[in-house]
């Protein structure tokens, strides 16, 4: 086990690696200077000097890389080029509003897919089951930010219930739940929807097994023979299923953000891309795809606790 | 050396889905009527929309449903529904380019792997898995913030995202048939590997493909429209659906339809694509009797 | 009493395609029958019918008699009830039928718990009973093992246990042994014998192994394209048959051939059981019986005296009021 636990984190170092080298590549490939971009076209050649030498672009390009890698490493993530504020604290006060939300948004997800998952499975081959189908692949194909939309439309324009866009702080609890209530719902509702299809292969397959079977020739009704001998062997790729969705939620928080206006991660991150903040950029994706493979590594490993016959 | 002997019967079974049985199925039969609707539209677009889809009109602007303009027209007084038409030339375009990519990059690839195994498929797997985890919407950000906005780096950010996928799925449905016994006759006789890809390989797994494609197809065009509305993609005033709902998102209290109408036609593209795939992905399990 | 009367058993898939046809039989109490037949003859869904355990598309008509309840008619409740207590089942893929993420001891006990009321510890404590009583060596240590940790021949035992748990009036077993090592086979055999006997409890013996019910059945019914052709005592049965499908197993049965041909070769029988729902109309054996004739154009119904009755128009002994003409 520990051994797999060495390959397996082994890989994760590999992988983040080669993130590392292909984003910064991407970024150094760029046309301009930094310093050129920032200071503009006016700029005279010995004023981008002294800003290359400033934040340190004038050096060999594998010497930036490692520098910056090191910063990465030891916590230090710099200094925006742009507004020169250092980034590490803006990462943490944009991950006040993302977390949050994230976390929600796998709330309502998750209660969305299990009943949605379970009926169909439960009424396979019946009317309701096809209409529970229908029902997630209807929540697939709508884009996050339509429906994020359209749920301002409804509860923002049209009812006034929830405000449609921006984030008061945290110093007013109740304000900022209110208001993370439409984007949480927004990401929660489509994931789910996706989640729902996982939960409806794997309930059939619980319920097409064999051992179900014994179960119920023992006396357990359908439900409880689900209940005691499915939810378990049901677990296994729910738990794969989940760690990959957290990983889409994240990636779907950076859109979702951007609809509600809230000044989370993803704004903080299109901002910097909108400004050429390079730097910003490199250590949010840096940040974004480190977290992403962690949680894939997670799962993975929980899976093979769930499953006795992996263990050995 | 005598003859080379007839193929043996069953080899190769060559996908003869016709189109009756194809359309029987519900979900390809309705995916295919949406994605056929919008394939039409994008053709027509390119030779007539009912208004340029450029055309400013400032005195009309913001205009409800009528019978000049079936869909009302935005902010600038140009026609939603000529722009919608035109936009689905964009979306039709990002799924191409996407799926391409992932395909010319992935399925060779996933051959490799599968034929070869050994260093090169493992190679090939661990840079796949690599890829994997890097999100594409991710990638695509970073791409447009380093080769500025445009559909076509936002398409290849997308498509090179997509590629581990494909990988994956070729490699394994290959395995399955180099593992079959008529593969293993072809190999006695001497079919040379590259013959045995294309001649069994291939044809066998062209289906799963094409469903996986498919799939592939409505991801890109849901990724496309986030892009642009996200202003990483397609630049106005080229007219893209996931634009016009970032522009009609500030006239929601005015005018709540002008989002609805591209919302309702990314909607159906996704919709259209994916029922596709799923429909050919469930012919083909059932032809094999749920063996694949 | 007849414990069961299977009364004009019919499966049918969704499509209406016909898998079992018209079947009926009865078991005594404390009688072993045993129902026998090719792969595809219907006589697994047979079994799967009577305990109420089809498979998704698959609905069953007509009268499962179980002490004189209708198992067909009554709520799916009340047949919960039964399952596991009066009425038990052995299934033929042990590796399958158990599940794999859950400790033996704690399957095993589980039918107590839910049919007696016991408590955690005192099922745990059952089960190791019944693991003992099903010869496992260590029983408390099988307890607490996973399904993976035993062997093929170990997990059939347990089923065995899970299966006699709770003092069943009846156990179906579905080819207890086909999918276990024959050197296993035999011990597995002689276990179920064993317990049966103990138990004092009916036998229903699915299995297509002619042999295996001679030794252990009192009675035999023979299976054929989803219907019954022959049944009867099993002495009769096996010295004489009256259907020729009866009298073809018996030949290809090793242990029971009576007269191995000089030239050495294994009997067979000629031909293969059509696929589900394209038996030939009339007798569904017609393509492959040596004894064929027109008359078999026409479905044979099953008739004899109350012993011994066969669905056939040329039976090969002629049982007192058989259909022959």
């Amino acid at each position: 086990m520990t051994s797999y636990l060495a390959r397996r984190a082994g890989i994760v170092l590999v992988s983040l690696f080669g993130a590392s080298v292909a984003v910064f590549a991407v970024l150094a490939v760029l046309p301009g200077s930094p310093a050129q971009v920032i200071l503009g076209t006016q700029a005279t050649p010995q004023a981008v000097r002294q800003l290359s030498a400033q934040i340190g672009t004038n050096k060999p390009l594998w010497d930036q890389y490692l520098h910056w890698v090191h910063g990465l490493l030891i916590g230090q993530l710099g200094q925006s080029y742009i507004s020169h504020q250092p980034i590490g604290p803006q990462i943490a006060q944009a991950l006040t509003v993302t977390g949050p939300l994230i976390l929600l948004a796998l709330a309502v997800g998750t209660l969305v897919a299990l009943p949605l998952g379970l009926g169909g499975a439960l009424h396979n081959g019946k009317l309701t089951g096809a209409l529970l189908g229908g029902l997630s692949q209807v929540g697939i194909a709508v884009p996050s930010f339509v429906g994020g939309i359209v749920l301002i439309i409804i509860f923002g324009v049209k009812l006034r219930l929830l405000p449609s866009s921006g984030f008061p702080g945290w110093s007013e609890p109740g304000q900022a739940l209110r208001s993370l209530v439409l984007p949480a719902a927004t990401l929660g509702l489509v994931e789910g929807a996706i989640l729902s299809r996982y939960v409806r292969a794997s309930v059939l397959d619980q319920l097409r097994s064999d051992y179900l079977r014994t179960a119920r020739s023992k006396g357990l009704s359908r439900a409880r023979a689900l209940w005691r001998h499915g939810l378990r062997n049901a677990m296994v790729p729910l738990v794969t299923v989940l760690g990959l969705e957290l990983a889409a939620l994240i990636v779907g928080a950076i859109v979702v953000e951007n609809v509600f206006s809230l000044p989370g991660v993803g704004q903080l991150l299109l901002n910097a891309v909108g400004n050429r903040d390079l730097l910003v950029v490199q250590d949010i994706v840096m940040l974004l795809a480190a977290v992403v493979l962690v949680i894939n590594l997670v799962v993975d490993l929980s899976y093979r606790l769930l499953d006795p016959r992996v263990r050995d | 050396m005598t003859a080379a002997p007839v193929e043996i019967a069953g080899a190769c079974q060559r996908d003869r889905a016709g189109i009756r049985r194809w359309a029987r199925n519900p979900s390809a039969a309705a995916g295919g009527a949406l994605v056929g609707l919008i394939v039409a539209v994008a053709l027509v677009s390119l030779v007539w929309t009912p208004y340029p889809p450029l055309a400013v009109d400032p005195s009309h602007s913001l205009a409800g449903p009528s019978w000049s303009h079936p869909l009302g027209t935005d902010q600038y007084g140009r026609d939603v529904l000529s722009r919608l038409m035109a936009g689905s030339r964009v979306s039709l375009y990002a799924g191409v380019v996407s799926v391409l990519v992932a395909t010319v990059a992935g399925v060779p690839a996933g051959l490799l792997a599968a034929q070869w195994g050994g260093v090169p498929a493992q190679v090939v797997l661990r840079l796949s898995d690599v890829l994997y985890a890097f999100p594409a919407l991710l990638a695509a950000i970073v791409l447009s913030a380093a080769l500025g906005s445009s559909t076509t780096t936002a398409m290849l950010a997308i498509g090179i995202a997509f590629v581990p996928v494909l990988v994956r799925v070729t490699r394994s449905n290959a395995l399955v048939v180099l593992g079959s016994d008529y593969v293993l006759a072809a190999r006695a006789y001497g079919r040379r590997p590259l013959a045995i890809l294309r001649r069994h390989v291939l044809p066998n797994i062209a289906t799963t493909l094409i469903a996986q494609m498919s799939l592939l197809f409505s991801l890109a065009i849901l990724a496309e429209a986030g892009l642009d509305y996200l202003g990483l993609g397609t630049t106005p005033p080229t007219a893209s659906w996931g634009d016009m709902i970032q522009t009609a998102q500030n006239y929601l209290s005015q005018d709540p339809l002008l989002s609805v109408w591209p919302g309702t036609a990314i909607f159906l593209a996704v919709l259209g694509f994916s029922l596709l795939g799923e429909g050919t992905a469930e012919l083909r399990n059932a032809r094999l009797g749920r063996s694949a | 009493m007849t414990l069961l009367s299977v009364r004009d058993l019919c499966v049918s898939t969704a499509g209406g395609l016909r898998l079992v046809d018209g079947v009926s039989f009865e078991v005594q109490k404390g009688e072993r029958v045993g129902l026998i037949g090719e792969s595809g003859s219907g006589k697994s869904l047979t079994a799967l019918a009577i305990v109420g355990l089809l498979g998704e598309g698959l609905r069953a008509t007509g009268q499962v008699l179980f002490e004189n309840e209708d198992l067909l008619a009554v709520s799916e409740r009340r047949r919960c009830q039964l399952r596991g207590n009066a009425l038990s089942m052995v299934f033929q893929e042990p590796m399958t039928a158990l599940n794999p993420t859950m400790r033996v001891g704690k399957q095993v006990g589980e039918a107590l718990r839910v049919h007696r009321g016991l408590s955690r510890r005192a099922a745990a404590r059952a089960a190791v009973e019944l693991l003992a009583r099903v010869e496992l060596p260590h029983p408390e240590r099988c307890a607490v093992m996973y399904p993976h940790e035993l062997s093929g021949g170990q997990r059939q035992r347990a089923m065995m246990a899970i299966a006699i748990s709770c003092d069943p009036l009846l156990v179906v077993a579905d080819e207890p042994t086909t999918a276990l090592d024959v050197t296993v086979q035999r011990r597995v055999l002689e276990l179920l014998d064993r317990l049966v006997a103990e138990e004092g409890c009916a036998l229903l013996l699915i299995t297509h192994d002619l042999a295996v019910v001679s030794e252990m059945c009192d009675r035999v019914v023979t299976m054929y394209g989803g219907r019954v052709v022959e049944v009867g005592p099993v002495e009769r049965m096996v010295s004489s048959p009256a259907h020729p499908y009866t009298e073809a197993l018996l030949a290809t049965s090793l242990a029971v051939s009576i007269d191995a041909p000089s030239d050495g070769a294994l009997p067979t029988i000629a031909g293969n059981v059509p696929a589900a729902g394209q038996f030939p109309s009339g007798c569904a054996f017609r393509d492959r019986c040596p004894r064929r004739a027109p008359a078999c154009e026409e479905t044979p119904l099953l008739a004899g005296d109350a012993t011994h009755k066969v669905a056939c128009w040329r039976p090969i002994t002629e049982p007192v009021g058989s259909p022959a003409r």
